[in-house]
């Protein structure tokens, strides 16, 4: 367990990893928007062994009121991962690392937002993390994206993430669990593919600046990947039996 | 009418060249982009988008249902299915003269009483102030609330009416529909009641489908003969 097998084998001779990917293929991602009915918005993302659910409230009023902006709404993200999403039971009171996560989702959600027309509210998005696999904070963001905007909340656009990583020496697109714990370099990026901004970029490990640059470059032509298959959780929900 | 109708999520550009964004888009260099999911609309130098989907943001004119959630001295406070509450101050409906003393407020509204109200004026840094001296404004006495979308307010009224007029017609029931998504209906009959009920619950849920109107017809058609 934990990814630390001395005897995997992360990319073998003919490029193929240790999933059976190839080195720029992500693993299977399925959206669905909406699915929650008390929620103004949700979403469901399987990114590959990754279940989440994203469950988005407002814009409403903000509790504490001491918390609210006169200028502009305001957005509050809480991540959290269930009990039984990894392989030994999670304590359930948050972590050091799902606060962290929390804030790094805000704050690469907070350019897309355009919470400027809501003043003196609050946008709450509620990240259930049922099931991890590594890279859970993309696939958090590209769902919580979708649930954002099947609440209605005008968006600039919508923000897609993906890991890319450097694995056995290699820069691949999709760092999942095992590669993560043994790889050189994990490096999440959010996106916001029409408006061709990066809203969100980590990096754990050590890249030479040639490498970093193919890095994001390949993190970018994943996050067109996943932007194409959030559009169509959109509209399958809202265009799926008209046509077009 | 709009030239072109498009069905977009936000981050998908509606058009490229010189015009003028207005609702739900943004500029962004040459493109308009939209923020929303709904329908865009291309007019000769503009473009807006219809949202499918939102929370209530109150605008100056409109007609909304509110419900009386608490008052103090001066005021009632509204629920108008916003994210802000309804303000309506004690003297517009007591008049110019109204005293905290000789005037108790929960006389004339209480806690629950549903209002059809006007939007006065709202703008970013307070809450919307609400009317109820008006025709037909005031406090609804007998009815049901039927909650709907706010995006599916336009398709339940219908072009110049059309659609609302036709419920009405076929049930005797009449239909107040606040712009915030809540639609009171009051009927003497039990009957006409539950199919004016029913029919508006129908928009509702189909308002995308095309002959929706003649589906609503047959509705009320068919349960006259039963």
């Amino acid at each position: 367990m934990g990814g630390r097998d001395a005897t995997m084998v992360l990319l073998d001779e003919n490029g193929i990893r240790c999933d059976g990917r190839k080195i720029d293929e992500p693993r299977k991602i399925v959206i669905k928007a909406g699915g929650l009915k008390n929620a103004d918005g949700s979403a469901y993302i399987e990114f590959g062994d990754n279940k989440i659910l994203v469950g988005v409230f407002g814009p409403r009023d903000v509790h504490p009121k001491h918390m609210s902006n006169t200028d502009t709404g305001i957005l509050r993200v809480r991540y959290h991962m269930e009990p039984f999403s990894v392989d030994e039971r999670k304590r359930p009171a948050p972590s050091r690392r799902e606060i962290e996560i929390s804030k790094v989702i805000k704050e690469a959600l907070e350019p897309a937002v355009m919470l400027e027309k809501f003043p003196r509210t609050a946008v709450d998005v509620f990240i259930e993390v049922l099931q991890a696999d590594g890279g859970t904070r993309c696939a958090a963001l590209t769902a919580a994206s979708v649930a954002l905007a099947d609440a209605g909340i005008p968006m600039r656009d919508m923000v897609a993430a993906i890991a890319s990583g450097k694995v056995a020496d290699t820069i691949v697109l999709d760092v999942n669990n095992e590669e993560d714990q043994a790889g050189q370099a994990d490096m999440p990026i959010g996106y916001m593919p029409s408006l061709k901004k990066i809203t969100l970029l980590q990096l754990d490990g050590v890249l030479t600046p040639e490498e970093y640059k193919k890095c994001v470059d390949v993190g970018v032509k994943g996050c067109e990947v996943v932007y194409e298959l959030q559009k169509k959780a959109l509209h399958d929900k809202y265009f799926g039996n008209r046509g077009d | 009418m709009a030239d072109k109708r498009k069905y977009v999520i936000p981050g998908d550009i509606v058009t490229s060249g010189p015009f003028r964004p207005e609702q739900n888009v943004i500029l962004e260099g040459n493109n308009i982009i939209s923020t929303v999911v709904g329908i865009s609309e291309i007019y000769e130098d503009s473009v807006k988008v219809i949202p499918l989907t939102g929370k209530y943001l109150p605008k100056i004119d409109d007609l909304v249902i509110g419900k009386v959630v608490s008052h103090t001295s001066l005021s009632w406070e509204l629920d108008i299915n916003s994210c802000y509450i309804g303000f309506l101050p004690a003297m517009d409906v007591f008049g110019r003269d109204f005293s905290t003393h000789s005037d108790e407020l929960s006389s004339k509204l209480k806690t629950g009483d549903l209002v059809a109200a006007r939007i006065a004026n709202f703008d970013r840094t307070r809450d919307p102030l609400i009317t109820i001296s008006d025709r037909d404004l005031g406090k609804i006495d007998d009815g049901v609330l039927v909650k709907i979308s706010t995006s599916k307010v336009p398709r339940l009224i219908g072009k110049k009416g059309s659609m609302i007029q036709m419920i009405e017609n076929g049930t005797n029931a009449a239909v107040t529909i606040g712009q915030n998504g809540w639609v009171v209906v009051a009927c003497e009959s039990a009957e006409g009641l539950a199919k004016a009920k029913k029919a508006i619950e129908m928009v509702n849920e189909k308002a995308h489908i095309a002959n929706l109107t003649d589906l609503i017809q047959d509705m009320l058609n068919e349960k006259d003969e039963s």
